[in-house]
């Protein structure tokens, strides 16, 4: 059955590795380059007169095209699994007829599928974790420096194709492709519905569920530069401010100003044409004056977030999350393959 | 007479639809068992049954005394060549041989590699490349190689050509011989099976008609021809399988173990085609169903 497994998985197989073992190769030469870049233009930096924001600017904007086309990879290893790995592993038997070639040689049904699945599904997440490790390592420059504000380790793009959740997400799209095929019985629609699912699920997930897999931090700070990531003033309008989170590289899942009476306010009732936040002289210095007026009128900032530490838990939940997805489908499948189909 | 194959009231549901319903039928050891019936009499969801690639609704069936596709024992003592002949279309001839030799513990590689020889296969073939015939004659080599004590054909040479079924049938019925297999083969032709087969089952919309050996089957069954009369008058021995009517004269297709002594009928040779024709014919007349469809 090992034999028979591996002769069918041997083309689309080997295409997945192949494709990673190129992309593993461009990653080992880019990233020590990459590395090297960083360090030279920090040393440099440290003397110059305006620090070093400038330079990780342009070293972020340098390398920003190939960070995120990077992650894209790592993001569509999944569906790509699901869809030529899983949708294709039983509707393709069912659509030729094999299936019953297959079934009436010395093998149950149950120890066929326990090998298709096992081998099939050991390569799809073994390819995820090979994905996901090149890519955080090559990444890492810029996940802890240059791109931790743009894009924070929590942030939905760079948090799905970093650390461990490439393969729950691997796991789970390889059975959903999986179980999907078995049902409809055809490859070409199994693929579509595979990856409509998906990517249903893969939006849902950021959006809906992961806010919520541990309690959120609220916190209610005084305003300060850290915190603001925006102000919006102009002549004749009232000032609004946007805030972020707190520590670098956190995830605001929600802010608003209140004022000194605890009430939510959209605006804060100063201009820029006259009082403390009219501009006056240096730009931060009179950034400075018009927050310290707004901290003295009582304004504060509310802050909904989770600190950039829960990276890892985050990561260890929904991997389990995925991971328990991928099992019950298995499971189904399994009961259905016995039971139902034929 | 030893059953290899045993139905009980078998039944099997499809939705709201039943392929099969209340079907008992035994099929004795040791014969090439041809199971014959319209489309739609249940005959494909039957060997499925047996071969354990379905699990029944109702009733049961026992193959080989155990439960069709229970376990890898059961599996390993039936061989089945499913309808269409299902090969892998990417595979060659000789990974077909591999695959076999890799699922069944009772694989004999000499035999599997001996009948390919003799059919002139090459092994470096992919199936998806093979005729019809010979993509038949693969998947009937797979089924037999992995040595079952009885052997379940669905169907088998519906598609193919005059000189690939008669081929196909000699290659089974030496096989047959060989291995001292029990065969059941199911056809709606009969004349692909009145060569073939020694036991005759007749199966239409679930029930059996007719079952025994071919050659009790002709020698016990009687075309009457004479001028019309009321059947009522018959002798009680002789059971009335079909009667059509003229204005002026009666056939019948009777069944009789003793001679027919009457001078008024005309007593000729049943052909199976006629015999198994006659069959259907009166299960459709009896149960007021449209005519089934008949092929030739």
């Amino acid at each position: 059955m090992i034999w028979l497994t591996w002769r069918q998985f041997r083309i689309p197989g080997v295409a997945v590795f192949a494709g990673l073992a190129v992309f593993a190769v461009i990653l080992a030469f880019t990233g020590p380059a990459l590395a090297h870049d960083y360090a030279t233009g920090i040393a440099a930096c440290t003397n110059e007169s305006g620090g070093c924001d400038e330079f990780l600017r342009r070293f972020f904007r340098d390398y920003q095209n190939t960070f995120l086309a990077f992650a894209a990879l790592v993001l569509l290893l999944p569906p790509l699994i699901g869809l030529f790995w899983g949708a294709p592993l039983i509707a393709r038997e069912l659509e030729t007829g094999t299936h019953r070639l297959v079934w009436n040689q010395t093998v149950t049904r149950t120890r066929w599928l326990t090998v298709k699945l096992g081998l099939v599904g050991l390569a799809a997440m073994i390819a995820a974790a090979l994905g996901s490790l090149a890519v955080t390592w090559w990444s890492s420059t810029i996940d802890q420096n240059a791109g931790r504000d743009q894009f924070a380790r929590l942030s939905s793009v760079v948090f799905d194709a970093r650390g461990i959740v490439p393969i729950g997400y691997a796991a789970f799209a390889f059975a959903l492709g999986m179980t999907v095929g078995m049902l409809i019985r055809r490859t070409l629609p199994a693929m579509a519905v595979t990856l409509a699912a998906f990517a249903v699920i893969q939006i849902a997930m950021p959006t809906l569920v992961r806010p919520y897999l541990l309690p959120p931090t609220r916190a209610t700070v005084e305003i300060t530069p850290a915190i603001l990531d925006g102000i919006s003033l102009g002549a004749g309008r009232f000032i609004h401010l946007q805030a972020k989170a707190p520590d670098p590289g956190g995830w605001l899942l929600d802010s608003h100003t209140v004022d000194a009476s605890g009430n939510a306010v959209e605006e804060i009732p100063l201009t820029a044409s006259s009082g403390p936040c009219a501009p006056s002289g240096e730009p931060r210095e009179s950034m400075a004056k018009c927050l310290v007026e707004i901290n003295r009128l009582g304004y504060r900032q509310q802050l909904t977030y989770h600190a950039p530490t829960r990276f890892w838990p985050f990561q260890w939940i929904e991997t389990a999350i995925y991971f328990a997805l991928a099992l019950g489908l298995t499971g189904f499948s399994f009961w259905w393959t016995r039971r139902r189909l034929s | 007479m030893t059953a290899v194959l045993q139905a009980r009231g078998l039944g099997k549901r499809y939705g709201k639809r039943w392929a099969l319903s209340d079907c008992t039928l035994d099929v004795p050891a040791g014969h090439v068992v041809g199971l014959v019936g319209p489309n739609g009499a249940g005959k494909t969801t039957l060997l499925n049954l047996a071969a354990g690639q379905l699990a029944p609704t109702a009733g049961s069936i026992e193959v080989l005394g155990g439960r069709p596709g229970s376990s890898a024992a059961q599996l390993a003592k039936v061989g089945f060549v499913a309808q269409d002949t299902p090969t892998y279309a990417g595979l060659t001839v000789a990974e077909h041989l591999r695959l076999g030799a890799r699922l069944n513990p009772g694989w004999d590689a000499g035999l599997a590699r001996g009948r390919i020889e003799r059919l002139g296969l090459d092994p470096r073939q992919k199936a998806g490349k093979l005729s019809g015939g010979q993509r038949a004659q693969l998947a009937l080599t797979l089924a037999i190689a992995k040595r079952p004590g009885l052997l379940i054909l669905d169907e088998p040479i519906a598609a193919l050509d005059p000189l690939a079924r008669r081929e196909f049938m000699q290659g089974l019925l030496e096989a047959a011989v060989e291995q001292e297999l029990s065969v059941v083969l199911s056809s709606h032709l009969v004349s692909d099976l009145e060569r073939a087969c020694d036991h005759l089952i007749v199966l239409v919309e679930s029930r059996v008609r007719v079952t025994g050996e071919v050659e009790e089957l002709l020698a016990t069954h009687h075309r009457l021809t004479g001028p019309r009369r009321d059947l009522d008058r018959l002798p009680a021995d002789q059971q009335i399988v079909s009667a059509s009517h003229t204005d002026r004269q009666s056939t019948l297709i009777i069944r009789t173990g003793a001679p027919v002594h009457d001078p008024a009928w005309t007593v000729s040779q049943v052909g199976l085609e006629d015999l198994v024709l006659a069959y259907m014919n009166s299960a459709a007349a009896t149960d007021h169903r449209p005519l089934l469809e008949v092929q030739r």
